[in-house]
């Protein structure tokens, strides 16, 4: 049961520094939406702000509504912890614990919430998982060797299969494949078809091919003006961003002639 | 196809976890010390007894209401929140316990006389004061400044600039960082070892302690330094050796003058550390009750020893003293502990004042 | 081993015996602090060696070396561990509370004053736990002595004057407190924030997010502050010789009249009316100590270095 997102009014600040302005939109469950923009506009900003994960940043703030499944996630009843267990992230750079091994990696998430799980259990979720992020195949045979002696594309499909080993509703990718290279990113990339049938997936990417290959909706974000805080331009679903987009900025953007 | 058996099972999103309201903390905290403060009028407790108490009473009260609520887990991150929390407070007490002291009881024994006297004859309540041992202080810090900054200087150079990579600069820098964990009256025997071999057995004067002093405040001058080097990039360095400058003038005229606050900064910090330091003259340097400004024959008193012989050979309350009075030796201690703290505060702040001022002219 | 030099531009011949000069200066201020360091051992035992043998009223109340500095070693590592046991919880909470748990309008205040802490004289810390301190836990120590007299550490009869081991442990501990701070703050305010958004993104709660990204990483650094803290308070001499009035015994009571001295108070106590056989005594004391805490800041800085090359790697 994936779950939708809806954005109302959301500005996001960074102590007084107003860093994104006036954002609505809704993210269908079940599908990849991605994110682009010229870098500094807020896209990271407002992903991160979609579980909870802005806050971390001391003094950095958020008015406005995101609503999940009815429930609003900045509401003071709600507890971040859970919401960041509910929405998994993955991150720029694969950031895998340096001292776990693969096997207790995968389990990472799993092991804060229930202490207790039979081995056989374990086993079940670390396989299904790896298998989930096309990456069974190549580290059954060293499950327990550390995880940063991967690849940097087997890292981040090893932080993909942690962050879906616990079960979240939604997916948020922060340029998941900027640190990888071509080939990693075509694996993760056809990952990221196979998962959207379980998960709402949100996408921020710098590479608008990516955006065209993987997403089914795609917003545009830009500076309103320099110096001026970053908006959303347009959203639309992906085809018609790239074939016919209702604002000259979103085209100017994607033809490359701007940005 | 090999990911369909991932079903989430969730009907609906558990975004809510039961949690305590926001105020809670300051509530358990209240009561705690509500609670702490009633027993220990009660039983007639001191402020000791009480702060612990509050301070137990806030740590198991918060997690407990907390495992009712939120569960273990919330629990576990609540008291352990707490437990820093309560670290932290249980540090500052110390420190603004001594503050205080210092400050109460050294303020009353401060006057111009104090300043401007030394102890030579004073018995009993006498007018005494200090004026010996800051100069005193001030001589053998001085000497130990001039001797450590340049050796600490081109130690810094060598490893930063020549020796980088080499086994010696490893070593060195090793034996740097296990130097400044000598004992301080470690440096002040082997002070007194050495010149006892070159002077005789009952040699005792400033200069050593001065030595002694320099072999405590090398090695920070050296890590300081050092660091300040490795901050300046190499960008800089190239930028010279392009123009056809020799190494040497590039360190002198680049490299230098570049992270000079920081070293500046280094440089003060080493001192103020250094000039509160009390075993190695007691070793060294001795005790005297009269001013003697050269370093380089008899005893000569510092602050730090001053306050010691002070407070072990104190003299008794003089008869006509209000009752409660403490002895006088005690009373110059604190006035002499007072002076000492504000002249180790100062360098720290004027060291830090130092190193905000050219960090800004660099950015 | 390939050093810079091979990679260091050509200079100018006229200006080669400059650079010559100055890179002469420059290894040879490096030498002469290796030289300083081995001159340290070389002095002391010159002077100190003497000291192992002499005449036996000179150990009084005891009768040969090794049982003196033996006690003295004992009283020593003694005050030193109490003062940890008692300053690491707190130093790791504080570093802790800086890096993590602060206000941010919080952290930056905390941590200047726990560095003005480490500035305060260590005679003024002697002067505050001998004058302010122990009137204060006079009461405390009569609890423990009345309530938890069955532990030997407790054994008691709780001292009038409150000027006992422990008091002198408090004060060391509130001594190295700055140090062990300082370092561990450093290493978990190092942390790279990637592995700590992982834990967060986890569903971690904060104290989940330290023990999965902040201690893994921070490991050995903390080993290595508590280490750096142990040989700062085996070498404290002022804090011990203030507060103590010791004797050279062996006891775990930390609560009674009688208490152990350590090697530096001992020194700084019976220096003024030393003998010269007393005094080559003392020295002969001093090299053990140096010995001592030069063995726990070696082991400490081998193991940061290790770490360092772990990380770097």
């Amino acid at each position: 049961m994936a779950k939708s997102i809806d954005v109302s009014d959301l500005d996001i600040y960074y102590g007084d520094f107003l860093a994104v302005q006036g954002v609505n939109m809704t993210i269908k469950a079940r599908s990849v939406t991605a994110f682009i923009g010229p870098s500094g506009c807020g896209k990271s900003t407002v992903l991160r702000s979609l579980n909870r994960m802005h806050e971390v940043i001391p003094g950095a703030r958020v008015e406005g509504k995101i609503m999940v499944d009815g429930q609003s996630l900045y509401d003071p009843s709600i507890d971040p912890v859970a919401v960041r267990r509910q929405i998994g992230m993955v991150f720029q750079r694969p950031n895998p614990f340096p001292t776990m091994s693969i096997y207790d990696n995968v389990l990472a998430g799993n092991r804060l919430n229930s202490k207790r799980m039979k081995k056989a259990e374990q086993d079940a979720i670390v396989e299904k998982s790896l298998r989930g992020a096309n990456l069974w195949n190549e580290v059954k045979d060293r499950l327990n060797k550390p995880g940063m002696g991967l690849s940097g594309g087997q890292q981040q499909r090893l932080c993909i299969a942690r962050a879906i080993a616990v079960e979240p509703q939604v997916l948020l990718m922060d340029e998941p494949c900027s640190a990888l290279d071509p080939i990693s990113t075509s694996a993760i990339e056809d990952l990221i078809h196979e998962l959207k049938s379980e998960f709402t997936i949100v996408i921020v990417t710098h590479n608008m091919q990516q955006a065209a290959r993987v997403s089914d909706d795609t917003g545009f974000f830009n500076l309103k003006a320099a110096g001026q805080p970053g908006q959303l331009v347009e959203m639309n679903a992906t085809k018609k961003m790239f074939s016919n987009p209702d604002n000259e900025a979103t085209e100017a953007y994607i033809s490359g002639r701007f940005g | 196809m090999t990911t369909t058996e991932v079903t989430p099972t969730h009907a609906s999103l558990p975004l809510t976890g039961p949690r305590l309201p926001q105020w809670a903390p300051a509530l358990v905290g209240l009561l705690a010390v509500c609670a702490a403060g009633l027993l220990a009028m009660l039983l007639g407790w001191g402020i000791v007894a009480f702060a612990f108490l509050a301070a137990l009473l806030f740590v198991v009260a918060l997690p407990l209401w907390s495992v009712s609520v939120e569960g273990s887990r919330g629990a576990v991150d609540r008291l352990t929140t707490s437990l820093i929390w309560v670290a932290f407070a249980g540090a500052a007490i110390p420190l603004l316990w001594l503050i205080w002291t210092v400050l109460s009881k050294g303020l009353p024994a401060i006057n111009a006389a104090f300043l401007t006297y030394d102890m030579r004859n004073v018995v009993g309540d006498d007018q005494g004061g200090i004026y010996h041992a800051i100069m005193g202080t001030l001589i053998i810090t001085g000497i130990a400044a001039l001797i450590s900054v340049p050796i600490g200087l081109f130690c810094a150079i060598y490893l930063v600039e020549y020796g980088k990579g080499t086994r010696l600069a490893r070593w060195i820098t090793f034996l740097v960082d296990v130097m400044t964990g000598i004992p301080s009256i470690v440096a002040g025997l082997f002070a007194l070892a050495l010149f006892v071999l070159i002077f005789g057995p009952q040699i005792r004067f400033g200069f050593g302690g001065s030595v002694a002093l320099s072999l405590l405040m090398i090695p920070v001058v050296v890590r300081s330094t050092e660091e300040m080097l490795r901050l300046v990039p190499d960008d800089l360095r190239e930028a010279s050796y392009a123009l056809g400058v020799p190494k040497w003038r590039t360190i002198t005229k680049v490299v230098l003058p570049t992270s000079l606050g920081g070293i500046i900064t280094g440089v003060m910090l080493a001192v103020a550390r250094v000039i509160g330091e009390t075993a190695p003259l007691l070793v060294i340097a001795g005790k005297t009750d009269s001013v003697n400004l050269n370093p380089f024959s008899e005893r000569m008193t510092t602050l730090p020893v001053y306050i010691y012989y002070s407070v072990t050979q104190p003299g008794t309350v003089p008869f006509d003293a209000p009752p409660g009075a403490e002895a006088p030796g005690i009373e110059r201690a604190w006035g002499a502990a007072l002076v000492l703290i504000v002249i180790v505060m100062a360098l720290n702040l004027i060291a830090r004042l130092v190193g905000r001022i050219f960090a800004v002219k660099k950015g | 081993m390939t050093t810079t030099h091979e990679t260091e531009p050509e200079v100018s011949p006229p200006s080669q015996r400059g650079d010559r000069i100055f890179a002469g200066l420059a290894k040879s201020a490096g030498l002469v602090i290796l030289a300083a360091l081995a001159a340290v051992f070389i002095f002391l035992a010159v002077e100190g060696i003497p000291g192992v043998n002499q005449p036996a009223e000179t150990y009084a109340p005891l009768s040969s070396f090794l049982p003196y500095v033996g006690r003295l070693l004992f009283g020593t590592v003694f005050a030193a561990l109490i003062a940890l046991v008692i300053a690491v919880p707190f130093a790791l909470g504080i570093a802790l509370f800086i890096s993590h748990y602060a206000p941010r309008v919080l952290a930056a205040p905390v941590a200047y004053v726990v560095d003005l802490l480490a500035a305060v004289p260590s005679v003024v810390f002697g002067l505050w736990g001998a004058r302010a301190l122990a009137p204060q836990l006079v009461s405390v120590q009569a609890w423990l002595g009345e309530h938890l007299g069955f532990i030997p550490f407790f054994a008691g009869p709780a001292s009038v004057t409150g000027k006992t081991v422990l008091t002198a442990g408090v004060v060391l501990a509130i001594m190295i407190l700055p140090i062990i701070t300082a370092i561990s703050r450093e290493i978990f305010a190092q942390t790279p924030r990637l592995h700590e958004e992982a834990a967060l993104a986890l569903g971690a709660t904060r104290w989940e997010m330290i023990r999965y990204a902040v201690f893994p990483y921070a490991r050995s650094g903390i080993v290595s502050a508590v280490m750096l803290g142990l040989g700062r308070a085996l070498g404290e001499t002022m804090a011990v010789a203030l507060v103590l009035s010791a004797s050279p015994v062996v006891t775990l009571n930390m609560i009674s009249n009688t208490n152990p001295a350590t090697i530096a108070s001992n020194i700084a106590s019976s220096f003024a009316e030393a003998t010269p056989a007393k005094l080559s005594v003392l020295i002969a004391t001093g090299l053990v100590l140096f010995a001592f805490t030069f063995a726990v800041n070696f082991a400490a800085r081998a193991v940061v270095a290790r770490s360092e090359r772990k990380f770097s790697r």
